[in-house]
């Protein structure tokens, strides 16, 4: 295709959004509408997902090293459970650590535990990360039969209650999406296609006078484009103002002090960057869907 | 240059309008269509630029056998063969301009000879102060005869037009008349349905009668032969 060729096919696209004059309308607020929806459960998917990755990064196994276990005996085991090949990380903490870590933790009564500074009863440990937080429970699993190892623990039941949440939260999310986005292709589809069906002569006039599909099909593309881009301006616009006035609002909110919403700079402008995109795919795609048909003349 | 051999067309609904078509026309050559209404004569023509296939039979059109031609290729046989149609066919929403600048644009003219030469030709049928009406703004006449701009605007080999001059007066149809002969001097091949006697007879060229689906006859500077 020659240069000029691809001008005059971005033109006619423009030109035809101001010649629909009413449906352009339409489509543009079936975009519009769907797109706040998408916009909406996007940011507060995307919000729930960070927040349990948060948590899901917290997970730990603790590997509490047997009183009798030599020097030898502890390194070997540090060995065996650096093989493992999901886990992550492996760190020492020795019991005076752990001492210091159980002393501030516990902030004003803790002081009552330096005396133990002198005759320490706590165990040597191995603090061990997974690579995905969901292996934390076969690790620590394949850990207990090492020798050397007096106990594992990591919050067994609310590890494994809070990941199946995660789980259930992160399915019905994205499924909930694809379908907002499906149904959104589905309407601006049928929106375009009944301005495309009113253009079938037209359509049909151009091929006889010798336009090939593709040369028909690039202003509609262009046009569907151009809608998905028009119906993204008020889901961004309300995006950007709405997911500044939440974050103002929550951070003055000692009451939601624990709630830590994804900061509003780069995160509201990356989601408009995604809604005007899904917009600018949603209206391509739904052009092509439809101008498919009325192309065999 | 085209060249059938025993077509046949039958259409969806059963009727037949073509009933075994023999014919060759020559690159250059000028032919009237004539026949009683309903006879096939743009059934016929349709065949010729693909907007309709046959049946049964073969066609070839510029050494291209229109049975092997892929769906693709088309668009590029169409733009070799200008068609004035019936009903014009003209973009409603495009402007007389725009309207016969699309012949140009399909085969990607550069924007500066499309200007030139789409006002050239909107003069030479008389529509040169139209230019940015719609087709909805413009008369029978003027709609038809920017049907025949945008068919000889692309200096194509072929020009068919069916009755292309239905809607005009006398004046404005002689007028058209002297543009085809003129392009047809220069080696353009004209075919053309129409009900005139009086053009038939006066600008002699040759007669294809079409009666049933049927050539009945075939003459060099032939007569209209019907009744007006
Ligand atoms: N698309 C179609 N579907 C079904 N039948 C058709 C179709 N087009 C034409 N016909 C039929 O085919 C026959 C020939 O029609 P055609 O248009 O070729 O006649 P014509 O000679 O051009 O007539 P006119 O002088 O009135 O233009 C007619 O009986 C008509 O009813
Ligand atoms: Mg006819």
């Amino acid at each position: 295709m020659k240069l000029r060729t691809a001008k005059r096919h971005f033109r006619e696209g423009i030109k035809n959004i101001f010649r629909n004059g009413w449906m352009t309308v339409a489509s543009v607020g079936a975009v519009t509408t769907t797109l706040i929806l998408v916009g909406a459960f996007l940011a507060l998917m995307l919000n729930l997902n960070q927040m349990a990755d948060n948590i899901e990064d917290d997970v730990e196994i603790k590997v509490l090293i047997d009183l009798t276990a030599n020097e030898t005996q502890i390194k070997s085991l540090g060995e065996q459970i650096k093989k493992i090949d999901e886990v992550d990380t492996v760190s020492f903490s020795s019991k005076e650590e752990e001492l210091e870590n159980l002393i501030e933790s516990m902030g004003e009564e803790g002081k009552s535990w330096k005396l133990f500074k002198q005759d320490n009863p706590l165990n040597h440990a191995y603090i061990v990360k997974a690579t995905d937080p969901l292996d934390t429970v076969d690790i620590a699993d394949k850990i207990k039969d090492f020798d050397a190892v007096q106990e594992v623990s990591y919050g067994k039941d609310v590890v494994q209650k809070l990941f199946q949440f995660n789980e259930y939260a992160r399915t019905i999310g994205l499924v909930l999406i694809v379908g907002l986005v499906f149904t959104a292709i589905f309407l601006i589809s049928n929106t375009i296609k009944i301005t495309i069906m009113a253009r079938s002569k037209e359509i049909g006039i151009m091929k006889l006078v010798g336009a090939t599909n593709g040369f028909i099909r690039w202003p509609f593309f262009i046009e569907g484009m151009l809608l998905g881009v028009l119906g993204a301006i008020i889901p961004i616009a309300i995006i950007i103002s709405g997911y500044y006035y939440l974050e103002n609002t929550l951070s003055k909110q000692i009451s939601f002090s624990f709630v830590e919403i994804l900061p509003f700079n780069p995160f509201a402008w990356q989601l408009s960057l995604i809604i005007l995109a899904i917009g600018a795919f949603i209206g391509m795609w739904g052009s092509i869907m439809s101008v498919r048909k009325f192309l065999k003349v | 240059m085209i060249h059938m051999k025993d077509v046949y067309k039958t259409y969806a609904n059963g009727v037949t309008a073509l009933n075994g078509i023999n014919i060759d026309i020559d690159q250059g050559e000028f032919v009237y269509i004539v026949g009683p209404s309903g006879a096939g004569k743009s059934t016929f023509i349709k065949l010729m630029y693909r907007e309709v296939k046959p049946t049964q039979g073969s066609i070839v059109i510029n050494n291209t056998d229109m049975s092997d031609l892929k769906e693709k290729k088309v668009p590029f046989l169409r733009r070799n063969i200008g068609v004035i149609f019936q009903d014009f066919k003209l973009l409603p929403k495009l402007s007389v301009y725009e309207n016969v600048a699309f012949a140009l644009e399909v085969i990607e003219e550069s924007p500066r000879n499309i200007r030139k030469r789409v006002m050239d030709v909107l003069e030479l049928v008389g529509l040169k102060n139209k230019a940015r009406f719609i087709p909805d703004e413009l008369s029978g006449g003027e709609q038809q005869r920017v049907s025949i701009a945008r068919a000889i605007v692309n200096h194509p080999k072929i020009v068919i037009a069916d009755e292309p001059t239905g809607n005009l007066d006398p004046d404005t149809s002689w007028g058209i008349m002297q543009v085809f002969e003129e392009i047809n001097s220069k080696g353009t091949t004209i075919i053309m349905a129409t009900h005139s006697k009086h053009i038939v007879n006066t600008i002699k060229k040759r007669v294809i009668a079409v009666e049933d689906g049927l050539i009945v006859r075939d003459e060099h500077r032939g007569e209209y032969g019907y009744e007006a």
